[in-house]
This record gives C-alpha cells, sequence and structure tokens, in this order.
C-alpha cells in the first residue's frame, strides 16, 4: 500500500469510527462505510487538510469510495 | 386536565455520572468546584469551576462513551452528550424503551440549553480567522444549536413525539419540565424526556460572566469556600456542567405499566420581571408572583410547601431578592419551611440548573433528607427559614418548591408532590 493510501485509511479510520480491516479499495464511504452526506464533505475536508489540496465540489461528488480518494491524491497532491 | 407524574430521573452533574453518584455526595456534603486546569485560566478574573468529573465510568465517573458512540462525540459539544447521558439514564430508570410507533409517538423530547455550543463556536471562529471558511466543518452547526439536545435523544431512542427545546438562560430546566409537563396535560404527548444541558466551562464563557460581573473572583484559590449562597461573604456564582433529564409521564399511562412514581408535577408558574437584563428586579414582585402561580395551579397553600430549592445563585443581589420573594410568599409560616440552594455543592449550571434542581427536590420528597446549602457561614440577613446550613437535615417532606430564575428577568417556579 502507498504512503498516499495509509494516510487516506488512517484519515477514514479516525472519521467515520470504522474497523481498519474494512477500510478496503472498494469500499463506498456511504454504503459500506456508514458515513452521510455530512461525513462525506468532512472526510473530503479532512483529504484536503493532509495532503495540503484543494478539492473542488465537482471533483469531491466523483470521490465515493477509498480508492477513489486515493487515485485522486495520486494524481493531484504534490 | 390530565395528571403529570415523574418516573424517571437521570444526571450528569460536578459531583458525578447519575441521580445516586450525585446526590449521595450532595447529601454528604461534598462540593464540585475546583481550579480551572483544562485550559489557560491565568489571565482571567475567575478561574474556578465545578467540572463533570470524567473517567472510566466506575466511583461515579463520567465515561462518556457509555452513552455516545466516540465518533458521534467529536462532533458535538459537550451539552449535548451530557444530555444523551441524563436522558438515557432516565429512560433506564423509567424502563420506557417505546418499540411501537404508537408508544415512539406518543413520547417527546424537551431539553433545553442556556447557551449550547459555546465552546464550539469559539474554536470554530478561530478556525475561520486562521484557516477561512472552506475549514468549517459540516458538524459545526448541528453540534452546536441548542434544539440538538433533543434532536439527538429523539434519534437515539426512536422518540416521535414533540421535539423541543426551551432556551430562557438559567431558567431553562424549569420551563422545559414545566412546558414538557403542559404537552402531556393537554394530550399532545403520554411520555415526554425533559430537562437541559449545559456545557460553559471554557474560556469564553468564563470571560463573557465575569464581564457581566456575575461570576465569584474572590475564592480562586479555595474554590470549594466560593459558592456560598445567603453568606455574607458572597461574591458571585461558580459555573457548572452538565445534565439533568426527568421522564414525566401522564398519570394513568404510568399506573398501567406499573411505573415506579417519584412525584407528581402539579404547580408550574412563569412571569417576566420587565427589569432589566441582568440584575432581578429590586421589588422581587417577579419572583413572587412566579411562585404564587405554581403554589395557586397546584392547588395548594404556601402554607403546604415543606422544602424550596432555591435559585440561590450566590450572587450579592439575587440570594437576598429570592429570599424576600420567598418570605413574602410564606409569610407567617416562614419557619415552617426549609429552602437550601445546591449551587452551593454543584455550582451554577446555567440551563442544566432547574432540571437537576428539580430532580434534588424530587429526592428530597423520596429519602426525606434535604441537602445543605455550603458555607452559609454567617447570613448576611435574618431570616426565619431554615437555610440549611452545612449539613443535610432530616424532614418528612411531602410538598416542594423550585425556583429558577434567568438573565432577561425570566423566572420559573415548578411545585411536585408525593403521590
Amino acid at each position: 500500500m502507498s504512503d498516499i493510501a495509509e494516510r487516506v485509511k488512517k484519515i477514514v479510520v479516525e472519521h467515520l469510527g470504522v474497523e481498519p480491516e474494512k477500510v478496503v479499495e472498494g469500499a463506498n464511504f456511504i454504503d459500506d462505510l456508514g458515513a452521510d452526506s455530512l461525513d462525506t464533505v468532512e472526510l473530503v475536508m479532512a483529504f484536503e487538510e493532509e495532503f495540503n489540496v484543494e478539492i473542488p465540489d465537482d471533483a469531491a461528488e466523483t470521490i465515493q469510495t477509498v480508492g477513489d480518494a486515493v487515485k485522486f491524491l495520486e494524481k493531484n497532491s504534490a | 386536565m390530565r395528571r403529570v407524574v415523574v418516573t424517571g430521573l437521570g444526571m450528569v452533574t460536578p459531583l458525578g455520572s447519575g441521580v445516586e453518584a450525585t446526590w449521595s455526595r450532595l447529601i454528604a456534603g461534598d462540593s464540585g468546584a475546583s481550579q480551572v486546569t483544562a485550559f489557560d485560566v491565568s489571565d482571567l478574573a475567575c478561574r474556578i469551576a465545578c467540572s463533570v468529573p470524567f473517567g472510566d465510568g466506575s466511583d461515579g465517573t463520567f465515561n462518556p462513551d457509555q452513552w455516545m458512540e466516540t465518533k458521534e462525540q467529536r462532533k458535538v459539544d459537550p451539552f449535548i452528550v451530557y444530555a444523551m447521558a441524563a436522558a438515557g439514564q432516565a429512560l433506564d430508570d423509567a424502563d420506557w424503551h417505546p418499540k411501537s410507533h404508537e408508544d415512539q409517538c406518543a413520547t417527546g423530547v424537551m431539553i433545553g440549553s442556556g447557551i449550547g455550543g459555546i465552546g464550539g463556536i469559539y474554536d470554530a471562529s478561530v478556525t475561520l480567522h486562521d484557516k477561512g471558511p472552506r475549514r468549517i466543518s459540516p458538524f459545526f452547526i448541528p453540534g452546536r444549536i441548542i434544539n440538538l439536545a433533543s434532536g439527538q435523544v429523539s434519534i437515539a431512542h426512536g422518540l416521535k413525539g414533540p421535539n423541543h427545546a426551551v432556551v430562557t438562560a438559567c431558567s431553562t430546566g424549569a420551563h422545559a419540565i414545566g412546558d414538557a409537563a403542559r404537552l402531556i396535560q393537554f394530550g399532545d404527548a403520554d411520555v415526554m424526556v425533559a430537562g437541559g444541558a449545559e456545557s460553559p466551562v471554557n474560556r469564553l464563557a468564563l470571560a463573557g460572566f465575569a464581564a457581566c460581573r456575575a461570576l465569584s473572583t474572590g475564592f480562586n484559590d479555595q474554590p470549594t469556600k466560593a459558592s456560598r449562597p445567603y453568606d455574607k461573604d458572597r461574591d458571585g456564582f461558580v459555573m457548572g456542567e452538565g445534565a439533568g433529564v426527568v421522564v414525566l409521564e401522564e398519570y394513568e399511562h404510568a399506573k398501567a405499566r406499573g411505573a415506579r412514581i417519584y412525584a407528581e408535577v402539579v404547580g408550574y408558574g412563569l412571569t417576566g420581571d420587565a427589569y432589566h437584563i441582568t440584575s432581578p428586579a429590586p421589588d422581587g414582585d417577579g419572583a413572587f408572583r412566579c411562585m404564587s402561580a405554581a403554589v395557586k395551579r397546584a392547588g395548594l397553600q404556601a402554607s403546604d410547601i415543606d422544602y424550596i430549592n432555591a435559585h440561590g445563585t450566590s450572587t450579592p443581589m439575587g440570594d437576598e431578592l429570592e429570599l424576600k420573594a420567598v418570605e413574602r410568599l410564606l409569610g407567617e409560616h416562614a419557619a415552617k419551611a426549609a429552602m437550601s440552594s445546591t449551587k452551593s455543592a454543584v455550582g451554577h449550571l446555567l440551563g442544566a440548573a432547574g432540571a437537576i434542581e428539580a430532580i434534588f427536590s424530587i429526592l428530597t420528597i423520596r429519602d426525606g433528607v434535604m441537602p445543605p446549602t455550603l458555607n452559609l457561614d454567617t447570613p448576611s440577613v435574618e431570616t426565619a427559614i431554615d437555610l440549611v446550613p452545612h449539613e443535610a437535615k432530616r424532614k418528612q417532606v411531602d410538598v416542594v418548591l423550585s425556583n429558577s430564575f434567568g438573565f432577561g428577568g425570566t423566572n420559573a417556579s415548578l411545585v411536585m408532590r408525593r403521590v
């Protein structure tokens, strides 16, 4: 697992209060990890803070799984 | 009119988590006051408070994880966590966990707060200033606004009846119980989870209340001596935090399911001083009319009152004005009644005060023991009323009156009676 994936996983575990083993690449934040719409907004904010990037709203809407987040951040973070 | 009884009690206070943990220490004469160490107080005029004792839940300490998921606690101010704990305790105590749609719809929530999430608003303001609006959490608003105590409790327990929240400063808890009782009387609900919650122990609230000249500032080195209602050396209140919640229930509903009945809410009075934003009216007439209305509604005489839980915050002006109003109410019967201020032990829980004090009053009926007014070494005025100084006192108590008065000149009195 890449460094970015590790950091994403840590944030997801912390914010959603889920077991680390559930945070797999294909896990959907809402369907699989019990997040609601506000949780996903906060997750995106946490990614922005951790990776020092700005994630515009239209991009944020495409980040629905752990894998989506890792891919976006690998492409866009410095 | 339908009768309303109390069938469940719950509280988180500076003396502990749970009714029995708090009550036993209150009767023992313990104080919940201490120097504040959770944040910097070096530049504040008041450096003491009555804080909730956090711990693993044993020995009466408060373990929030027992009442709310950790990840949910992170999203809200402590007043909501305290409300969740007190409401959970009260519903357990009442053994009322509605499962049918009908029962859920017949059960409502009315838990208020004086100022709600002031600590979280302070933190978010700093974030906004330092990092800009994109760093404000989506949970900022729903974790701070006052009616989210009622909202969270209703969601956690599936309570689909009236969902309401009182905001009347330090009268909040008493107003919430009184108003919730009326909803039951009118048939809007059969059961109401009612009370108040507050978490004001932070730099902003300490600075704000000190600026109003409301807080004690002369006892920073002797925190347990600071709250001293009616004593000549009193110099302001000591801030407290926590929550008090009761389960109110229509009498026949409670009887039909064999619920334990602590007391009946028989009287409720509400008045306004129409005088000043923070000072009580010098003639005490608002307080007098408030108590009188509650006693009249109860169909009782002032002489029927055995115990009064005073508002008694330990402020120089307020205590004596309330005492005079109570003397006016009792008239020649003053020597028969006893009145104590439990704020001498737990501090002033603002919006939660009226609720925990209503519970203390109910326990006085149950146990026949009146909690003391601590630190009352030398009363500033003479009175025929027994102010229960220093030590708890045994007495058969059947009728109690609980007073709460708030900023804005808002007054609430509850009268409760043994069933």
